[in-house]
């Protein structure tokens, strides 16, 4: 595999920083730590005023997912995020930030609002894929994910994403198409799991290191892709190691990327959008 | 033990030496030419067994209508993908051969009891109909064809999902169908969605779950998440008509299951009535 020549290209502005780069499936437990922050101390670090609001005015308020209105700097944004917690207590009660349709739902409700109100959108992704369940499946699971990537490709307000950890596959995807994908430097986001992969294509899940590596799911490989447009440093050994200092990275890339868009003509917003997801992986 | 063992070792009978057909739903045994004569469709159970894309367009096309699109447009391997058992690059190329088709969906215009149309069709035959670059690209020019050309548009999925072997590019290709999806129905033209067997996954969860009306055929399997994820996190058995089309009704997700025999018929009255 050719994976070794990558990692030289990939790692030579990491060593120019002091940091040795961490293979794939180093990133996947570095994106996975108990103790990266989560949403909500994004929100923390970098709103003023955030106000929660819940539910999807269908069937349910969805606690694997956040959203509210606040101020980034002298924006006025909807946060949306992926509920992970910092503990077993915590990820019980937001059921690991693996949503449910209703969680979807509540995305697009207040997405729609913030549109209503010429507000940006801001999402933080951060889950292991969206929640494999009977009452899921029952509420539309499916429909829910493909409802969300329709609307967002069309909804006519500023939309930046920034995948903070794990970015688990459609369940991560629903929320993360917009004008801006951002992506912190060692989370991951991927089709499916490494675990899962190896399952299937190795028929042993212990081959998930292999899978990690053969899908290219760190943030450098991805920009390569074409997947993402740009890359947020993340503090020296991880953003675990100075939670508070990968906020203020966030923060800094979040607003670099608000003020852009906040130039850009609304009309101009959906057509570029488009152009954007019509260009994935056009090889053709 | 020697009965036991001799038993064991006993190789499987290969398909065509059969003599019995066996039902992939209801398990139940017919002979070979009662199943063919009944046109794959369980005599008892009714399940509608798969068919291939060419299958499908000669029942569903007006005959001799059928103009494919874009077939040059075919998988990227872009990550050099190997997995234990080989390279993609080997698996893909098997597919094509075995199928005949260069993709896992094959678009074109044709007409639907008179009423031109744009169909894209999906063949599980190729790589499990898993969405790839190609697949993602195919769909999208079927839709801006359709704009272009001011025709409905309608896709049969038959789908495990997002085809992992092209990584991030290929769960993108869900974003990009949706968007194609979006533009078309913004256009003013109508999308119907068959949901055949199986559809699921980054399929389902994409265009197969978008249409303006989502049909379905008796017994199909249409859902997200696989039932053995399902049932190993929640820990709990399911019933065993989940994620089935009947069930998916039930729940509201699709408008109306229709036969094998109907399809064509039912798919023409809806173009008829919302007048194209």
């Amino acid at each position: 595999m050719k994976v070794a020549s990558k990692r030289k290209t990939s790692g030579a502005k990491a060593d120019a920083a002091g940091k040795k780069t961490p293979t794939a499936w180093e990133k996947v437990a570095l994106a996975r730590d108990a103790k990266r922050p989560h949403v909500r101390d994004f929100i923390a670090a970098m709103c003023d005023g955030f106000e929660e609001l819940h539910g999807d005015r269908l069937a349910a308020d969805d606690p694997a997912m956040v959203a509210g209105f606040g101020r980034i700097g002298q924006h006025r944004v909807l946060v949306i995020g992926h509920n992970k917690g910092a503990n077993v207590e915590e990820n019980v009660a937001s059921n690991f930030g693996m949503a449910n349709p209703d969680g979807y739902r509540k995305a697009m409700r207040l997405a729609k609002l913030a549109e209503r109100f010429g507000c940006q959108v801001v999402t933080f992704v951060d889950t292991p894929g969206a929640y494999p369940g009977r009452e899921a499946e029952e509420r539309g699971q499916a429909e829910a994910i493909a409802k969300s990537l329709e609307f967002f490709a069309g909804l006519e307000t500023p939309v930046t994403v920034v995948i903070t950890g794990e970015g688990g596959s459609g369940g991560a995807l629903a929320i993360a198409v917009g004008d801006n994908v951002l992506m912190m430097e060692n989370a991951v986001y991927s089709v499916i799991s490494p675990e899962g992969c190896a399952g299937i294509l190795w028929r042993d899940g212990s081959k998930a290191p292999e899978a990690a590596e053969a899908l290219k799911i760190t943030a450098h490989d991805l920009e390569k892709l074409g997947a993402i447009d740009g890359i947020i440093p993340e503090p020296a050994g991880g953003a675990q190691k100075n939670p508070a200092a990968a906020c203020r990275a966030v923060k800094k890339a979040v607003l670099a990327s608000l003020d852009a868009l906040a130039k850009t003509p609304r009309e101009e917003l959906v057509k570029r959008r488009y152009a954007k997801l019509r260009a994935y992986g056009n090889f053709f | 033990m020697g009965w036991y063992e001799q038993k064991k070792d006993r190789a499987p009978v290969p398909p065509e030496k059969a003599i019995w057909a066996v039902c992939p739903k209801c398990k139940s045994h017919f002979g070979k030419k009662a199943w063919k004569d009944a046109g794959g469709i369980c005599p008892k159970c009714n399940y509608h067994s798969r068919i291939s894309a060419r299958e499908r367009i000669a029942i569903t096309a007006d005959e001799g209508t059928f103009e494919e699109i874009c077939a040059g447009v075919g998988y990227s391997d872009h990550l050099k993908f190997h997995d234990a058992s080989g390279a993609y690059k080997d698996k893909v190329e098997a597919a094509k051969a075995k199928t005949g088709e260069g993709e896992s969906v094959t678009v074109g215009r044709c007409k639907i009891g008179g009423h031109a149309a744009m169909l894209g069709v999906m063949d599980f035959a190729f790589m499990g109909g898993s969405l790839g670059t190609g697949t993602g690209e195919r769909i999208a020019r079927a839709c801006e064809e359709a704009v272009a050309k001011r025709l409905p548009l309608v896709i049969f999925s038959a789908s495990g999902g997002a085809r992992m072997h092209e990584g991030i590019l290929s769960l993108m290709q869900m974003a990009k169908t949706s968007a194609a999806i979006a533009a078309l129905k913004k256009a003013g033209l109508p999308f119907i969605s068959v949901l055949t067997d199986p559809t699921t996954g980054g399929v389902s969860a994409s265009y197969a779950m978008l249409g303006d009306i989502n049909i379905s055929e008796p017994r199909a399997l249409v859902g997200f998440a696989g039932r053995r994820v399902i049932e190993s996190t929640i820990r709990q058995k399911l019933p065993d008509d989940f994620q089935s089309a009947e069930y998916t009704e039930k729940h509201g997700f699709i408008d109306r299951i229709v036969e094998r025999g109907e399809m064509k018929a039912f798919i023409a009255r809806m173009l008829d009535f919302w007048g194209f």
